[in-house]
C-alpha cells in the first residue's frame, strides 16, 4: 500500500512592502500637523475646562490658550515655540517589509518636517558637550512590533519645559496604591507652574526601572476621553484627575481649578519586590498626530 | 491693576505694580536664554562689554521658531526662567529691571529682585503663536551661533504680561492658588 508522504503544511511568506521614503515623507508632514494643531481631545478638554472654571485668573488664561490656538491654525505657525524633540512612536505589523533604511527614513522625516515647517531646531548631539545638530535630528524612536500587515506612525512633539518636571520612583509594594498617589500629588506641587499647567499626566506603574518610563510616555499617547480599559485603573485615572484640581495651581499656576486636564495610566506586570512609578507631565500643548501606512 | 509700559523703564515706573497686575508693555526687549547668559557671564568676568545695554531693559526668556518667509518672527513664547536662576542676580545688580519668562523663581532672585526695585514678569506659556502677534520688529545682535539662542533685540507693542514677582518681594505663583483655595 502506497502512503502519500504528508504535505508539510505551507509556510506563507506573503510580506507587505511599504518604501522607507513614503515613512520618510509621512513623518515630515506629521512634525508640521502635530505642530501646528492640537488633537481633538486636547483642544475640546480646554474649552471644557475654560466653561468650568469660575476663578476669573484662570478662565481668562484659558481664553487666551483657545485664542492662541486659533491664530497657530489660521495662521500656520507652532503652537508653541518649543516644537520639542520629535518622539516618533511605530507600531508595525509583523507582516510588513520595508524597502530601505527605517531608522534614517524617521531621522529623514523629522529633518525634512523640522526644516519645511519652519519649526525650532531643539536637539544637541551631546547631553554634555551641547552642539545644536540644527535640523532637530535625532528622533526619539519606539518601536512596538505588532500582528498585521500596517504600519502606524504617530508623532508627539515634546517640550521640555514639562518634561523636565517629570520624576520617576521605585515604590517598595507595602506603599501601595496611597503611595502612587502621593508620588503623583508630590510630582504635581514641585512642578507647580513650570510645566505649563494645565498639564496633561502619563503615568507609567510596574515593569522595570525603564519599562515604567516607556509606560509612562506610552500613556500620554492615549486620548484624554479614552479612560483605561480597566475600570480599576479608570476610577484611579479620575480619582487622581480630580485630586490634582483640588491642589489650585490653576491655569499658568496662577491659581484656579483646571490644573490638569487629564490623567493617563498604564501598567504591567512587576517584581514581587518592587513598585515602580513614572509621571511624564506634559503641558497644555501635549501634541501627537498619527497615520497609518 | 493695568499698567501701561515702555522700556527703558525706571524703578519708580516699576514701584506700584503688584503681584497679579497686568502689564501690557511696549518698547524694546532683549531676548537670551540659558546659553546667552552663561556668554553674558564670561565678558562680565573678563571686563567686556554685554551686547546691549541694562539699564532700564526687559530681557526676554525666549527662543523663537524660525520665521516663514516674510514674516518677522515665528511663534514666541517663553521659556523656564528657572535655568536663569544662577545668572540674574548678577544682572539685576547691574541695572537690569525686567526679566519676562515663566515659572518659579529661587530666593536669590527674589532677593535680587527686592534689593534692586525690579519685577519678573509672565508671559503666556505655550501660548507662543499669540506672544508673537505683539513683536514688531526682531534682529539678531549677537551671538547668531546659538541658533534659536541668540541673542534678539525685539520691538514689541502692547506684550501682554502679568506681575509674578513684585518689588517687594511678593509672587503670584504662591498668593494666586492661596488666594484660589481660600475662596473655595
Amino acid at each position: 500500500m502506497y502512503n502519500e508522504p504528508t504535505k508539510k503544511e505551507e509556510v506563507t511568506t506573503a510580506m507587505r512592502t511599504i518604501a522607507a521614503e513614503r515613512i520618510r515623507d509621512t513623518v515630515a508632514e506629521l512634525c508640521i500637523r502635530a505642530n501646528r494643531q492640537l488633537p481633538d481631545d486636547i483642544v475640546k478638554a480646554i474649552e471644557a475646562a475654560g466653561q468650568e472654571e469660575s476663578w476669573p485668573t484662570a478662565k481668562y488664561t484659558l481664553e487666551i490658550l483657545q485664542e492662541n490656538m486659533a491664530l497657530a491654525k489660521e495662521r500656520e505657525l507652532p503652537v508653541c515655540q518649543d516644537t520639542g524633540m520629535a518622539c516618533v512612536f511605530l507600531e508595525l505589523g509583523q507582516d510588513v517589509h520595508v524597502e530601505g533604511d527605517l531608522n534614517e527614513a524617521i531621522h529623514e522625516g523629522v529633518r525634512r518636517g523640522y526644516g519645511e515647517g519652519y519649526l525650532r531646531k531643539s536637539i544637541v548631539e551631546d547631553p554634555l558637550r551641547r552642539i545644536n545638530t540644527e535640523d532637530n535630528t535625532p528622533a526619539a524612536i519606539t518601536v512596538h512590533i505588532v500582528p498585521g500587515e500596517v504600519l502606524k506612525i504617530t508623532v508627539a512633539p515634546k517640550g521640555f519645559g514639562s518634561e523636565n518636571m517629570s520624576r520617576l520612583a521605585m515604590l517598595k509594594p507595602a506603599d501601595g496604591v496611597e503611595g502612587v498617589k502621593n508620588f503623583v500629588y508630590e510630582t504635581v506641587k514641585i512642578a507647580g507652574p513650570n510645566p505649563c499647567p494645565p498639564i496633561v499626566l502619563g503615568i507609567g506603574i510596574g515593569g522595570s526601572f525603564d519599562k515604567v518610563a516607556a509606560l509612562a510616555k506610552q500613556a500620554l499617547l492615549r486620548p484624554l476621553d479614552q479612560p483605561n480599559p480597566d475600570p480599576y485603573y479608570a476610577a484611579l485615572e479620575k480619582e487622581l484627575l480630580e485630586g490634582i484640581n483640588d491642589l489650585g495651581i490653576g491655569p499658568q499656576g496662577f491659581g484656579g481649578k483646571t490644573t490638569a486636564l487629564g490623567v493617563s495610566i498604564e501598567t504591567m506586570a512587576t517584581h514581587v519586590a518592587g513598585l515602580p512609578v513614572a509621571v511624564n507631565v506634559s503641558c497644555h500643548v501635549t501634541r501627537r498626530a498619527s497615520a497609518e501606512l | 491693576m493695568e499698567y501701561r509700559l515702555t522700556t527703558p523703564v525706571t524703578k519708580e515706573d516699576l514701584a506700584p505694580l503688584r503681584a497679579g497686575d497686568t502689564v501690557i508693555l511696549s518698547g524694546i526687549v532683549y531676548t537670551a536664554r540659558d546659553a546667552a547668559h552663561k556668554r553674558m557671564m564670561e565678558r562680565l568676568d573678563k571686563g567686556e562689554k554685554l551686547p546691549f545695554d541694562l539699564e532700564g531693559s526687559a530681557i526676554y526668556y525666549v527662543g523663537p521658531t524660525p520665521e516663514k518667509p516674510g514674516e518677522i518672527i515665528g511663534s514666541a513664547g517663553p521659556t523656564t526662567s528657572g535655568r536663569m536662576d544662577a545668572y540674574s542676580p548678577r544682572l539685576l545688580d547691574l541695572g537690569q529691571p525686567i526679566m519676562i519668562g515663566k515659572g518659579k523663581r529661587n530666593g536669590e532672585v527674589k532677593e535680587a529682585i527686592r534689593r534692586n526695585g525690579a519685577v519678573y514678569l509672565a508671559a503666556v506659556g505655550g501660548a507662543g503663536a499669540l506672544m508673537a502677534a505683539s513683536v514688531q520688529s526682531v534682529e539678531i545682535i549677537c551671538w547668531d551661533d546659538l541658533g534659536c539662542e541668540a541673542v534678539r533685540k525685539m520691538e514689541v507693542k502692547d506684550f501682554p504680561l502679568t506681575v509674578v514677582i513684585d518689588s517687594e518681594g511678593n509672587d503670584l505663583y504662591e498668593q494666586g492658588p492661596a488666594e484660589y483655595k481660600k475662596s473655595n
